[in-house]
């Protein structure tokens, strides 16, 4: 038993939905109680999708139990085949239907259906939401596709955009766009956009661009030992990463590399004398292990920033997230335990948070900036504009993105200059966000608030100390509050006056 | 305007044949009450023992994610509690002691059932009294199922009092005891407008705090403020409390006579009465009207959600002037919404349980100038052309009494009004 706050991600047939959702002509017979129809508005809701999910779900219920559950789930099945006609039905259990064991895949494929029915197993008490997409596209795969004459052009398959993915349908677009300057084409989009029909015919492509690992490495892979497809290994979020890809994408096709920069912005931003102000930023990164990989590489290589923390929640990614985390020297968090990610954050302190919706809550609280980089995915990660993270748009996109929650250059040092205004200390946040945090404005009022909170040692901070300590920048405020604690309990202190401030920040500098 | 005659009208829709459904069901499980009950009561915890799909139904259900520090937590049963290999009452023990710990400031813990749970039959009653002699007097521990295969969205809330009653202490005195967990604002309302009339003392299920609950007896009369508290009705009458009968307090229509059923059985005369809600009955009409304007002889559908539907039916019905296609409901419990059912005008199609394509089917058949349903169906029927208007937000405003009335009818005018003010034919 473990106890949860909030998580990172759903169970496995949530995954499967997502893949099932992305598709046409595919339908999901989901055998589930009352209530598992909850993840249709993750799709309506958050997606704004205008169609609902096409899943059946059995929705039994407790008086079922005793009788003959497995009849309501051919019932189901026999329905939906008859109403929706799909090309090919995937069947499955959620997490209380596994429990009772009526094997709808053996039950489905009894059933004599004309269409392919594709069993899924999904072991909802071990494994989550991205397994299950990738088990799932997997299964869809290994059941559909079949060997099949090439296209006479160069053409890939885009592999893993799922329905409530984080920018996949504008990274889809950018993706095409900087594959057809290469004259390559593509074949088929898949999970999303793609029919069964679609899916026998990956075999046409020439090989396979994994857009997303964690929902697309186990087809692809399959693809890779059946068919003799490699499938790339690079994702194209940020410029150095854009580049390679190109690289990649070229070795396989055996033509020149090209990348139209003509509207990239980010280096020449990066460059500008403006962004001075964003050199050596502490900054914390965390999301699914190939875009908190992406992130950290851009964080340290195209914005200079300083990585003090790595961290991912998709266990199928830590090897990965380990090493980088080692190559760039700072913290590693491997965890879905939202609470350990707060803590995490708390004690490294950064200055900006690149994170999920999760983090960025946290973020909220501990007065901490945030972008978000990754899912989960809240309505906001659908903007109606064109808003990649991919390829030459998409590092536009997260240059701003980035840096649109920070305080900009010199109203940085005015407000270091003069923090003692009271409209605009730095506690206001950037001038720019018109929404001041209720925590931050709260602090900004009563100078006291600060001193409230208990210390974990027992040190007195005089007066002028904790005025002092007021002075400095309000997201470094806490790590030297508590380096001066230790700097004093070290010594023997029982009091912080102003000197011991000092003397502990020199003590720590470097 | 004269007095409002709550008994049965000769040709009211009590009796009419209910169609019963039982196909895929389109509803939350009641672990969704969890939202709003864990806010309500500021003492308690609820820790829910399921599956991650009930910590993520948790957090997707409310539309956002809540990130205040949230008084409720999922324990999520793993592979080794399912076959047997880690004793899950020990299991359990452990994850109330770590919860406990964190948060000593909790005074009533729910171990709330789910769907797995449930399955392999996890006892959480004798849970709940174990821990419950190890915890005493500090935390009281109870326990209720808001599994799906049980309840149904707003059951859940039922299922959570009904688990209360038992414990509320005995007492003789004659009190009015008013049922279901209201926004703190039309809570106060509803309170001064009573006191005013005389009645008193007054209490609430759930309280705010433990320490403000009230006890029951024979001299304990009650009225439900929701109509969905079936369970919780019954235990209240097996404490020997008595129900007030009366259509539920949604307009001026229904605020009346749900306060004049309870003015009725505390012997207050028709002049205090009067006196009393003379002025917000006339604020609640007119505020009603202004709202209700687009509304007059539309038609509207609603899908089964929150047991809300028949006495909303009746106010949109009656106090806007609506027409009702059909009324559908997760579950249909007389005793409790019949009142409203005499009152609703036009006989519409009853609905009990849910086939939701064949609703669907039903709904796109009388094309309903509104819909009302739940949010996986919302935008799906906006995309075909309906106006809809999303069923929880029935649930998380306040829309209760005199001065909310005028707001309840707004929240049904709003999609009309959008429908009406956009003009995006020519930027399609």
């Amino acid at each position: 038993m473990k106890l949860t706050v909030w998580t990172y991600e759903g169970p496995p047939h949530v995954g499967a939905m997502r893949v099932a959702t992305g598709m046409t002509d595919l339908h999901y017979v989901l055998h589930a109680p009352q209530g598992d129809t909850y993840a249709d508005l993750l799709f309506t809701m958050i997606e704004r999708r205008d169609r609902r999910p096409p899943v059946t779900f059995t929705t039994f219920q407790a008086r079922d139990l005793g009788s003959d559950t497995a009849n309501l789930f051919k019932t189901a099945c026999r329905d939906a085949y008859d109403r929706f006609r799909p090309q090919a039905l995937i069947v499955g259990a959620s997490c209380t239907a596994e429990l009772i064991q009526d094997d709808p895949g053996g039950i489905a494929e009894t059933m004599g259906l004309p269409v392919p029915v594709i069993p899924l197993e999904l072991p909802s008490y071990q494994r989550k939401e991205n397994f299950g997409a990738d088990e799932t596209f997997y299964q869809i795969v290994r059941t559909l596709a079949r060997p099949v004459r090439k296209t006479p052009h160069v053409t890939v398959n885009l592999l893993g955009p799922t329905a409530l993915g984080f920018r996949h349908r504008d990274d889809i677009l950018e993706v095409t766009a900087l594959l057809a300057d290469l004259g390559v084409g593509v074949n088929v989009v898949a999970p999303m956009t793609a029919s069964p029909a679609d899916i026998a015919r990956l075999g046409a492509a020439h090989f396979n661009v994994v857009l997303y690992p964690e929902t697309a490495e186990s087809a692809a892979r399959w693809m890779e030992r059946e068919f003799q497809m490699p499938y790339t290994k690079v994702v194209p979020i940020g410029v150095g990463a854009t580049h390679d890809f190109v690289k990649e994408v070229v070795t396989l096709t055996g033509g020149k590399p090209s990348l139209d920069v003509s509207r990239l912005h980010l280096p020449w931003y990066s460059r500008s004398v403006d962004s001075n102000y964003l050199t050596g930023k502490r900054v914390f990164v965390f999301g699914d292990g190939t875009h908190a990989m992406a992130a950290a590489r851009i964080a340290r290589d195209e914005m200079g920033f300083d990585v003090v923390g790595l961290g991912c929640y998709n266990r199928e990614r830590a090897r990965a997230v380990r090493s980088m985390a080692r190559d760039l020297g700072c913290d590693v968090l491997i965890t879905d335990d939202y609470l350990e990610v707060e803590r995490s954050i708390e004690s490294l302190a950064p200055e900006l948070i690149l994170g999920t919706q999760m983090e960025r809550h946290i973020g909220k609280r501990l007065g901490i900036p945030c972008a978000v980089i990754s899912a989960p995915v809240h309505v906001q990660d659908f903007p109606a504009r064109y808003s990649p993270q991919m390829g030459i748009e998409g590092a536009n996109v997260i240059f701003d993105t980035w840096v649109h929650p920070l305080v900009m250059g010199l109203e940085e040092h005015l407000l270091t200059m003069f923090r003692e205004d009271f409209e605009f200390c730095d506690e206001a946040g950037p001038s720019h966000h018109g929404v001041v945090s209720a925590s931050r404005r709260e602090s900004c009022a009563e100078p006291g608030v600060e001193s409230m909170r208990p210390s974990t040692i027992e040190i007195v901070w005089r007066p002028a100390a904790e005025k002092e300590l007021r002075k400095i920048p309000f997201f470094v405020r806490g790590k030297a509050r508590r380096n001066t604690e230790i700097f004093a309990g070290e010594r023997g202190l029982s009091e912080i006056d102003i000197d011991t401030l000092y003397e502990a920040k020199a003590h720590y500098a470097r | 305007m004269t007095a409002v005659a709550c008994e049965p009208r000769p040709h009211g829709c009590r009796d009419v044949p209910v169609l019963k459904e039982r196909g895929q069901h389109e509803v939350f499980c009641g672990l969704t009450g969890i939202i709003w009950l864990h806010r309500k009561m500021q003492d308690a915890f609820f820790l829910v023992v399921g599956s991650r799909t009930c910590a993520h139904l948790l957090q997707s259900a409310a539309g956002v994610m809540i990130f205040a520090e949230p008084r409720f937590a999922t324990a999520i049963l793993e592979e080794t509690d399912l076959a047997g290999l880690a004793d899950a009452q020990t299991e359990l023990d452990r994850v109330v002691g770590e919860l406990l710990e964190r948060r000593p400031d909790i005074r009533q813990l729910f171990l709330v059932g789910s769907c797995p749970s449930e399955v392999i039959k996890l006892d959480l009653q004798r849970a709940a009294e174990r821990l419950s002699d190890l915890y005493a007097p500090n935390v009281r521990i109870l326990n209720f199922s808001g599994s799906g295969i049980e309840t149904t969205f707003t059951q859940g809330e039922d299922a959570c009092l009904a688990s209360m009653v038992s414990v509320l202490p005995e007492t003789r005195t004659r009190n009015l005891l008013l049922v279901g967990a209201l926004p703190d604002v039309v809570e106060e309302q509803a309170v001064s407008l009573l006191s005013a009339l005389g009645i008193g003392p007054i209490r609430v299920l759930p309280a705010s705090r433990t320490t403000f609950e009230s006890g029951v007896g024979e001299n304990t009369l009650f009225a439900l403020t929701q109509p969905f508290l079936g369970d919780t009705h019954a235990a209240l009458e097996r404490r020997k409390a008595r129900h007030i009968p009366a259509p539920f307090p949604f307009g001026e229509e229904g605020t009346t006579a749900w306060l004049r059923a309870i003015a009725d059985a505390f012997d207050i005369d028709d002049e205090t009465f009067e006196r009393v809600t003379r002025a917000p009955r006339t604020r609640a009409c007119k505020a009603v009207a202004q709202a209700a304007e687009v509304l007059r002889n539309k038609s509207i559908f609603f899908f089964p959600d929150s047991q809300l539907e028949i006495p909303l039916a009746r106010f949109v019905t009656r106090e806007c002037g609506m027409r009702v296609a059909e009324v559908g409901t997760p579950f249909l419990h007389k005793g409790v919404v019949g009142p409203d059912m005499a009152l609703i005008e036009g006989c519409p199609v009853f609905s009990e349980g849910q086939d939701v394509d064949r609703q669907l089917d039903r709904c796109r058949a009388a094309r309903p100038d509104l819909v009302v349903c739940g949010l996986g169906l919302a935008n799906p029927l906006e995309a075909e052309g309906f106006t809809t208007k999303w069923a929880i937000e029935l649930v998380f405003t306040p829309i209760h009494f005199y001065e909310q009335a005028g707001d309840l009818a707004g929240l049904f005018s709003r999609p009309l009004r959008r429908f009406q003010s956009l003009n995006l034919m020519a930027a399609e």
